[in-house]
């Protein structure tokens, strides 16, 4: 306690001690040097972007056409970006797991609880400011293009979200300069991270980052419903939706309804916290299992909503590349629907083990197998696209191969998991580990990633690097193969998750293979920047303007690329299903509209709240973590200031007049007549510039 | 169609014109956000369920040294009413009566809705002077942790209220505030729902067992 009564009140629980670099000088142990040495590498980060940007004064820019934009293109670009600088982080806390577990017989450089720390960020990061903002970029960027929207919904609501994202991570990225972020796991379970147990800041770190971040997705969701309810163009019926709209809509849904039990189960742990409740307490009526009941409840629909999109993504690659239209659209639609549903009646296989009786879990049990079912139905419908398609082994492809091999293995080992006899064996192992990357990497990651490598020439005018892309691919394949697999041995072999150190010796060698592969991956993640850079560097060789390069189906390659702020100068008629390659097939696409047929367009102006508000939100969080009472409050009276104030201003658009679309869509159209188009095989050489030879897929048959 | 019916709740009507139609999409928003939050209320309700039993009491006072069920049912009555007369506001927006009359409904509503929120508080200071208090047990945590939410719901709407009434006199009815006016109309009708869970649920069960 701190007796200093006046300083006591301005920063509350913050003091010197919070920094991490004390305990490295007082304690100079190998532990104390890695938390030293992150901080460092935060401030030096930190310091270098601000930097770079006054050094190239980019500040105006980046004030002016990103941080106060409501376009969800740019909003997109922002997500995938923090999402990729995060997985830095990520990455390299894997890493160093890794490293301490094949040091780690009978010792390791780290020390229990920093491990703790790690697996516990690690996660954290890994699923709410990795995975969650890659598909909310990806959503935001291709979802409205794919139905031929102008905006989001709620464009301004758009941007809040992002703030609120940002806040979230901006907080974990804080906690490891002032004082700790938790160590009671991604999941948290109370009571261990009750005030009783773990009196310090990291809970409260874990409550905030969860709850902004939270409420930042779940606006997301509404906003991805609304707009795919609302916005879509003429002509396209909910059945001529792309099967990544689909899937979106299938996401939005469960953001909406799975978000809300996260939110509530950190609220009332803060309750505990902060108020003494006894929600979650050993004594005086508390149930711990009420919050693990909460937790799951998001937690399971959780991975669905983030696998989803990724189905969404590969329907698209796998068709595009196949040169087909997706089989069986209709039974993917619903496939994506029942999985959606079934995510919700299954979160109980997360704890077999404590303690219902045999016949609740054997409900869920299997109802979690069922999942399998309308699984089994995509995986036959995309390989049924691929038969007889006219394949081309692009980096999306190699990502989709990837993924049908090591994606059904995490896929079986999760039915193995469903039964709760086995379970008992094998929970809390490193086969359960093995199973969730198992999902999550060659799932979530190889779909995001080959749709940022597939979308990218949408949203910048220039395809990424090709090479460096197949090798990032093969890496993350072989190094995700190598890093995991060795872990459902591991884990029959016994060796619990979340240990910093063991015993014995027998399950040294599979682990240096991990950490084989986990280094394979690291080699992954620092290729992804090397390829933006040498993709950067190139660009006029690999620019495909004309918006088409891979001789797209759907409606987002009929704009050029990237697309304008108001996406379509005159709305699609929408006809059919993949319509863009059947209006180059009839002839349709490019045609020159009548000079009466542009209309002004009303587009949302910029405006800072998103920013102000993830300031103020990171703010209000570092005031409840070091308990600062004024500030806040302080923080809190002012976003609810400026929310009120800025509600007065009616008028928040500006008119884009009709003459200028015009001009800009026509100077396309010239473009484009006077482009040589490339034939598929030469899609990914240097004379690809967005138009695709005019082939028809469906009427000269499969085997073309 | 003549009079699309553009989403459920109380539409404006065609002769709204442009303002009729822009209201769907900022109206069914405000539908899924409304959804969102019920699950809040509902997992509330769980926890509450779970721990009204002789663990969560943990020994400490239940339903019966708690609960004012004459105040409840008053509140009740005040917040039923507060619906009715919100209603009368929206009416007199859908059929242009006049900034006059929606203003006077708002402000009945208004009242009613500060009413409500002085007999709870009244009623919370009770509890707190017999120690039923959140530290107190597991049961107490999830009943504060339910009721006080609604509350502070109704006073967040009783804010969007004068928020409103200020907006309505410097802007006048423009667009966005007849949509806000729908919105703050599905909040309001929202909150009297939740209200009757907890009346029925809390209050009454409670009571009863
Ligand atoms: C890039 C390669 C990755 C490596 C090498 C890696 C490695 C690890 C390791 C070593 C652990 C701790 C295991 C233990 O408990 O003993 C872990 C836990 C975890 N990882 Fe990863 N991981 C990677 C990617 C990911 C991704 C992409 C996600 C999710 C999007 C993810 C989510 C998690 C979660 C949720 C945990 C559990 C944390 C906890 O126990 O609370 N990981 N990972
Ligand atoms: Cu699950």
């Amino acid at each position: 306690m701190n007796t200093d009564q006046p300083l006591h009140w301005l920063l509350g629980r913050l003091d010197i001690s919070a920094l991490p670099i004390l305990p490295a000088i007082r304690n100079p142990t190998p532990s104390e040097f890695v938390a030293a040495g992150a901080a460092l590498a935060v401030i030096v980060g930190a310091f270098a972007a601000l930097a770079f940007l006054t050094w190239f004064r980019l500040w105006t820019p980046l004030w002016r056409d990103w941080l106060t934009s409501t376009d969800h293109k740019r909003i997109g670009i922002m997500y995938v970006v923090l999402a990729i600088v995060m997985m830095a982080r990520g990455v390299i806390e894997a890493g160093v797991m890794r490293t301490q577990q094949a040091f780690g017989l009978g010792g390791g450089f780290l020390t229990p609880e920093h491990f703790s720390e790690l697996f516990t960020t690690h996660g954290t990061i890994m699923i709410f400011f990795v995975a969650m903002p890659l598909i909310a970029g990806i959503v935001n960027y291709i979802m409205p293009l794919q139905i031929g929207a102008r905006d989001m919904s709620f464009p301004v609501m758009n941007q809040i979200s992002l703030g609120l994202t940002a806040t979230g991570a901006a907080l974990v990225m804080i906690s490891l300069v002032l004082a700790q972020f938790s160590n009671g796991t991604w999941a948290a379970y109370p009571p261990y991270t009750g005030l009783d147990f773990n009196p310090g800041t990291g809970p409260d770190y874990w409550i905030w980052t969860i709850v902004f971040s939270g409420i930042g997705s779940t606006l997301s969701g509404i906003n991805f419903a609304v707009t795919i309810y609302k916005e879509r163009a003429p002509g396209m019926t909910l059945f001529r939706m792309p099967v990544f709209c689909w899937t979106v809509l299938c996401t939005a849904i469960i953001m909406i309804f799975a978000l809300p039990p996260l939110t509530v189960a950190a609220l009332m742990l803060g309750a505990d916290r902060y108020l003494d409740f006894h929600f979650f307490t050993n004594d005086l009526g508390g149930n711990m299992m009420n919050f693990v009941n909460l937790f799951w409840l998001f937690g399971h629909p959780e991975v669905y909503l983030l696998v989803i999109p990724a189905y969404g993504v590969l329907s698209e690659t796998v068709a595009t590349f196949s040169g087909k239209r997706i089989y069986g659209y209709t039974s993917m639609v619903y496939a994506t629907m029942a999985i959606a549903v079934l995510s919700f009646c299954v979160w109980l296989h997360h704890f077999f083990t404590m303690g219902q009786s045999a016949n609740v879990n054997i409900v869920f049990g299997v109802a979690s197998m069922m999942i399998a079912v309308p699984t089994g139905v995509k995986v036959y419908n995309w390989m049924a696209t691929m038969f007889r398609g006219r394949i081309r082994m692009t980096v999306p492809m190699i990502y989709a191969i990837g993924f049908f091999y090591l994606f059904v293995i995490g896929g079986l080992t999760g039915v193995i998991l469903a039964n709760p006899t086995i379970t008992y064996q094998v929970h809390n192992t490193l086969f359960l580990v093995a199973h969730f990357h198992n999902v999550i990497i060659p799932g979530v990651v190889f779909g995001l990633l080959s749709g940022y490598h597939y979308w990218f020439p949408k949203a910048f005018g220039f395809r990424l690097h090709e090479g460096w892309g197949r090798l990032i691919a093969l890496c993350w394949i072989f190094g995700f193969s190598l890093a995991f697999l060795p872990l459902y041995a591991l884990g029959f072999m016994g060796m619990p998750r979340r240990t910093a150190n063991f015993t014995d010796p027998a399950y040294l060698p599979l682990l240096y293979v991990a950490l084989f592969g986990a280094a394979i991956l690291l080699v992954a993640v620092v290729s992804i920047l090397i390829q933006l850079w040498v993709s950067v560097r190139r660009r006029e060789e690999l620019a495909v303007p004309l918006g088409d390069p891979w001789n797209g189906r759907t409606l987002e390659w009929a704009t050029p690329s990237p697309p304008p702020p108001y996406n379509f100068a005159i709305l699609p008629q929408v006809r059919c299903i993949d319509d863009f390659a059947d209006a180059k097939a009839t002839g349709r696409a490019y045609a020159e509209p009548g000079a009466d047929a542009y209309e002004d367009i009303e587009m949302p102006d910029n405006t800072p709240i998103g920013v102000f508000l993830c300031i103020g939100t990171t703010v209000l969080g570092l005031a409840l973590v070091f308990y600062i009472w004024w500030l806040a409050i302080a923080s809190f009276v002012a976003m609810t200031l400026v929310f009120i104030v800025r509600s007065f201003r009616v008028s928040s658009s500006h008119v884009i007049p009709a003459a200028e679309i015009a001009a800009a869509h026509r100077h396309w159209l010239d473009q484009v007549r006077a482009a040589a188009p490339v034939t598929r095989l030469e899609e990914t050489h240097s004379a690809n510039r967005g138009l695709a030879v005019l082939e028809r897929p469906e009427m000269t048959g499969a085997a073309q | 169609m003549k009079h699309p019916i553009l989403h459920p709740g109380l539409n404006l009507g065609p002769h709204h014109g442009q303002t009729h139609a822009s209201a769907e999409k900022a109206v069914f928003g405000f539908w899924v956000f409304l959804m969102s939050d019920l699950i809040i209320f509902g997992l509330m309700f769980a926890t509450y369920a779970t721990m009204s039993n002789p663990v969560g009491l943990a020994g400490g006072p239940g339903p019966k040294e708690a609960f004012d069920l004459t105040s409840v049912f008053i509140q009740t009555m005040i917040l039923l009413v507060s619906s009715l007369t919100f209603g009368f506001a929206s009416l007199a927006l859908r059929h242009e009566a006049g900034r006059g009359r929606i203003a006077l409904w708002l402000v009945v509503t208004l009242l009613l809705g500060l009413a409500f929120l002085g007999f709870e508080l009244r009623d919370f200071a009770h509890m707190v002077e017999i120690g039923a208090v959140p530290s107190r047990s597991g049961y107490l945590s999830a009943f504060w942790g339910l009721v006080p939410l609604h509350g502070a719901h109704v006073a967040a709407g009783c804010v969007w209220i004068l928020v409103m009434l200020a907006q309505m006199a410097t802007l006048g009815l423009v667009s966005v505030v007849k949509t806000r006016l729908l919105r703050l109309g599905l909040f309001w009708h929202f909150l009297d729902l939740v209200w009757i869970g907890i009346f029925t649920i809390v209050y009454l069960s409670g009571l009863a067992s």
